[in-house]
């Protein structure tokens, strides 16, 4: 039967690798059974980390697309990361949002003060660590706290179906993609094109978390699902009103 | 005591025993001379100092040369040396002094912040392009990326000189053409050197935050702003 799925033992009790066939059911019965993939190693190995970052250029273009456009009835986990999440688009997307806050709130008060004559330009420099403080904490802390909370959830009630701590990372980094072209074109000096840009941001960065994450807290009390969210806006609409 | 005798004199029972005649014993244990030869090449112990800087130096200009015109070599891939990235960022980050940094801390970068955006920013990307699966090794890579800031130091060192003359409109357009083409000759030649040691799948991935790299050094260089 070449659809078999081998088992090779390893030595000792270590891990055991699972040799699977290249066809498409093979790889979703492994997804269900592990429950995601298995990185190899412990966590002091380059391999481990290795694991993370296993994408493609096709691949990272095809999560930050998805990202963009959020339509209902596909969550971001099972349609595009499915069961390989990766760091490198949240880290990478991260920075370059740090850096594209930073820049274009420098270049939006220079274009602001432009009709001033006193005014001398700086560049700013220490947005950039403000801006790093604030994104790589709401990148990082929230989902932390979001997994923990829904795993303490599931814990007390029993059920099954939860996010791994990386594919909630994975989720908040690339629904913090929007935020780049926002941020960009933030420098143009309309009070209402802002407000409406940060709007329209703030909508498609949340529906992407929401269409994620409703599935699992919607068996919740709805409480806790309203708390979070307004938790959410509260957020974003200081940082935004930071530029 | 007998026994004790015995004990005290270990070998002599062996007083008697020879070597016959007929069994040749030879064997040479002088140092052969040819190893001492090779030693010396290597050795620069014993010269002048004025050739050991030297030879460095000439290394370093070697490597300077080739990011100047990048083509396909392993020249700096081989022989990798951090010293010509040092030597880039104190330029840089000292260039980027004096600006209207010291009044206020609205100003340009500190020295520090320029280290820790080159050398940080470099670790970052060499560890970004050997998770990905990169074939080139940690010091290789901080090596290349490091030289290749080359151009904008120049570009900064031109946009100084730029200053010294005005700040208006047209220093400002001199200066933007400055950097950008400089900009796109470090992410270029950087590129050119550390293209070819990933997988063809996941080369744009690689390229991408040595492009967002050069980008954030130009722009510190652009918005370089002098003290009134």
């Amino acid at each position: 039967d070449p659809e078999a799925s081998t088992l090779s033992g390893g030595g000792r009790g270590e891990d055991v690798k699972l040799d699977l066939s290249e066809d498409e059911e093979g790889q979703e019965e492994s997804s269900e059974l592990l429950g995601g993939q298995k990185p190899t190693g412990g966590f002091w190995t380059f391999e481990y980390y290795e694991s993370f970052f296993n994408v493609d250029t096709v691949q990272v273009l095809d999560r930050v697309k998805g990202s963009v456009l959020p339509l209902p009835g596909r969550n971001f986990i099972k349609h595009y990361l499915r069961s390989n999440p990766d760091l490198y688009g949240p880290f990478w997307i991260c920075v370059t949002l740090v850096f594209s806050v930073a820049i274009s709130g420098n270049l939006s008060t220079f274009l602001g003060e432009m009709g001033n004559p006193s005014y001398h330009y700086r560049p700013q420099f220490h947005r950039v660590t403000i801006a790093a403080v604030v994104i790589f904490m709401y990148a990082w802390l929230v989902p932390i706290g979001l997994w923990g909370f829904l795993t303490w959830r599931q814990g007390t009630e029993r059920q099954i179906g939860g996010y791994s701590f990386l594919e909630t990372v994975c989720v908040y980094g690339y629904s913090l993609f929007i935020y780049i072209p926002t941020s960009v074109l933030w420098i143009i000096p309309f009070e209402w094109l802002r407000w409406t840009l940060i709007l329209v941001a703030m909508v498609i960065s949340g529906s992407v978390l929401v269409l994620t994450f409703w599935p699992v807290v919607r068996d919740d009390t709805k409480v806790m699902a309203v708390a979070y969210s307004c938790d959410h806006c509260g957020f974003t609409h200081p940082a935004g009103r930071r530029l | 005591m007998a026994a004790a005798e015995e004990a005290s004199r270990p070998f002599a029972g062996l007083s008697d025993v020879s070597i016959s005649e007929d069994i040749p014993v030879e064997g040479d244990i002088s140092v052969p001379v040819g190893s001492s030869r090779r030693d010396d090449e290597f050795s620069t112990l014993d010269e002048p100092v004025k050739e050991t800087i030297l030879r460095d130096l000439r290394a370093v200009g070697n490597k300077f040369i080739h990011v100047l015109y990048p083509k396909r070599s392993s020249a700096l891939l081989r022989d990798w040396d951090l010293w010509g990235p040092l030597l880039l960022c104190v330029t840089l980050a000292l260039l980027l002094q004096g600006g209207a940094a010291d009044s206020d801390d609205q100003g340009g970068p500190q020295f520090a912040e320029v280290f820790v955006i080159v050398w940080f920013g470099s670790i970052i990307i060499t560890l970004n392009s050997k998770l990905l699966g990169g074939t080139i090794s940690f010091f290789q890579s901080l090596c290349v990326l490091g030289y290749c800031i080359m151009p904008l130091t120049v570009a900064m060192a031109v946009c100084r000189i730029v200053l010294i003359s005005g700040s208006g409109n047209v220093s400002f357009a001199v200066r933007l053409v400055v950097v950008t083409v400089s900009f796109g000759w470090s992410t270029f030649a950087s590129t050119a050197f550390l293209a070819d040691s990933q997988p063809p799948n996941r080369k744009a991935l690689v390229v991408y935050p040595v492009f967002l790299f050069y980008f954030v050094i130009g722009w510190m260089i652009l918005t370089f702003s002098p003290s009134q």
